[in-house]
């Protein structure tokens, strides 16, 4: 009974031991590429990506750098989180050196199904409106510039923070 | 009982959604567009197929006693290599399933399917016998799937018929146990004639 | 302030059952009558509050130091199963009234999803409080469990009752049994929908 048991273990281990080894490359490659995926789609085209850097700014957990071919920096992308309506709200933000929002992606969310989570729409005008966003990061309703996306303020307002995070800490380290 | 009848018995007689009402967890949390129906269908195929036929291969040598843990290591196991290869080879599909890819290890269907006819069949039948159900049930999950979509987001596999929201309420969860319990209703229609 | 919000987020607004599905074939199976429904929820909560701190310091002092994560589903349903056993011997030798009382729940929760799945939720998923997020520690991962299993006996309680009126009332026949049941979770379901957004 013992023998059979420990046997059928020991087999299943041998099983699982060759697919992981077999299948380590290829997982750590596709979350590489999607994370390399998701700073290219905020910044602009071209120059050099820089590895992570952690920040303990408030909400942002870490941003890279972006660095022209003379070393100049053209551009930052961070990643900044807040509560939304269901859970955490994470998003990559491009922001230039000067603090306008080039792009915006999300990257997690908990928001509800066809309201909160109409902000990963990327065509909408919401999403839209953030390209060369220079304006005041509050929505409308509460005196921004921010068009909320309609039935889920709570939403917008959650990312317009999650930028507004974003830029503070570029200006900050242009400063 | 026919190789043929092995194959299609899923479809209506052993239906292990609507006949059998097993699995219903990935059933009712997966099932929010006909595309994610479909996908949890074949990966909870894919471990039901290999473990009914390890199982009746090892079944003759396996002491009752200790069947059951024997078993969900097998069956564990297997889900365990899929988390790896959809980690390694669809990683979005494996996210938007998510815990429920795990889960697969306590879908009833499995171990039911184990206990019930793997272990007194031969590896030849128990194989048909996972084709068979897996394909009811991936089949149950993508209609289930279908007439989500339809109602809650206006579409097909993604494809968009109308502009605007669908009824969202049927994207989320309380949809879920509303329309499998109409499907069943449906399905009993159609059945007992 | 934390631990509250864990508490009021896992029974109401991501109630296990009605908005995560998971337990739905014991849910569905063990409802038919108030006392029988009490009794599962009793016994759930017993061994997912315990699986989970068990799993945790698994996944803690084992799996994790060895890079060994890959192996959770494996490893956690095992320490389920010999947990539900375990818990069955000692019940019978402790308090025999206590087990006749969930004695014949207990075999059934292994291949209960919640159990596994609050394991797994707790070692893998991040938690939101305000406006950050974090990984729960063992204090905040047991308040969760517990937690969480009261939102199970609560949804169980509720629904048997519905049940137990279903029961008296004429039904259409194609809609006897699982069909009507099925789509009262689901109005009930809609009813939980209104805690959302609270945390």
């Amino acid at each position: 009974m013992a023998l059979c048991l420990t046997a059928v273990c020991l087999v299943c281990a041998a099983i699982l031991g060759v697919t992981y080894a077999a299948t380590k490359a290829p997982i750590e490659a596709a979350a590489a590429a999607e994370a390399q995926a998701s700073i290219a789609k905020v910044l602009p085209d071209g120059g050099e990506i820089s590895e992570e850097i952690a920040s303990d700014a408030e909400g942002v957990e870490g941003y890279y750098v972006q660095t022209s071919e003379e070393g100049a920096v053209t551009a930052y992308a961070v990643k900044s989180s807040t509560g939304g309506f269901g859970g955490l709200l994470t998003l990559m933000v491009g922001v230039l050196p000067d603090g306008t929002v080039y792009n915006t992606s999300v990257l997690a969310h908990s928001e509800t199904p066809g309201l909160g989570a109409k902000c990963t729409e990327e065509k909408s005008a919401f999403r839209e409106q953030w390209k060369g966003f220079a304006g005041v990061l509050s929505v409308k309703k509460d005196g921004g510039d921010v068009d909320a996306i309609t039935a889920s303020t709570i939403t917008s307002r959650a990312y317009t923070k999650a930028v507004a995070q974003a830029v503070a800490l570029v200006k900050s380290m242009e400063e | 009982m026919s190789k043929f009848s092995l194959i299609t018995k899923g479809l209506l007689k052993e239906n292990p959604t609507f006949v059998l009402v097993l699995g219903m967890c990935p059933t009712l949390a997966t099932t929010t567009s006909a595309m994610n129906g479909l996908e949890m269908g074949l990966a909870t195929m894919f471990v039901l197929i290999l473990s009914n036929i390890v199982i009746s291969l090892i079944a003759p040598v396996v002491p009752d006693k200790v069947h059951i843990p024997v078993y969900i290591v097998v069956i564990a196991t297997f889900v365990t290599v899929l988390q790896l290869l959809m980690q390694a080879l669809v990683p979005d599909v494996y996210k938007t399933l998510g815990l429920f890819i795990p889960l697969i290890v306590v879908n009833c269907i499995i171990l039911g399917r184990a206990e019930a006819f793997a272990n007194k069949n031969g590896v030849w039948d128990s194989a048909l016998d996972g084709i068979g159900i897996g394909i009811g049930f991936t089949l149950s999950l993508t209609v289930i799937g279908i007439v989500r979509e339809i109602l809650g987001s206006g579409a097909i596999f993604g494809w968009k018929f109308i502009t605007g929201d669908g009824m969202l309420a049927f994207v989320m969860a309380p949809g879920a146990f509303i329309v499998l319990g109409y499907l069943m209703v449906l399905f009993n229609k159609i059945a007992k004639k | 302030m934390e631990y509250l919000l864990i508490i009021i987020s896992a029974i109401f607004v991501n109630n296990i059952v009605l908005a995560q599905f998971l337990g739905i074939c014991p849910f569905l199976g063990v409802s038919n009558k108030l006392s029988t429904a009490g009794g599962m929820s009793l016994a759930v909560c017993f061994v997912i509050t315990l699986a989970t701190v068990v799993t945790y310091l698994i996944n803690q002092y084992l799996l994790v130091p060895f890079g060994l994560t890959f192996l959770q589903t494996i490893a956690f349903i095992l320490v389920i199963a010999a947990l539900v056993q375990m818990v069955e011997i000692v019940l019978k030798k402790v308090s025999p009234s206590l087990y006749l009382a969930l004695g014949i729940f207990l075999p059934l929760i292994t291949t209960n999803c919640a159990v596994l799945g609050v394991a797994i939720n707790v070692v893998t998923k991040e938690f939101t409080f305000g406006d950050a997020a974090h990984m729960l520690g063992l204090g905040e991962a047991t308040v969760y469990a517990f937690a969480t299993s009261l939102g199970y006996g609560l949804a169980m309680v509720l629904f048997a009752g519905i049940r137990e009126h279903l029961a008296l009332n004429e039904v259409p026949k194609a809609f006897k049994g699982l069909p009507i049941a099925l789509i009262s979770v689901g109005i009930m379901a809609l009813a939980f929908l209104g805690f959302s957004g609270i945390v």
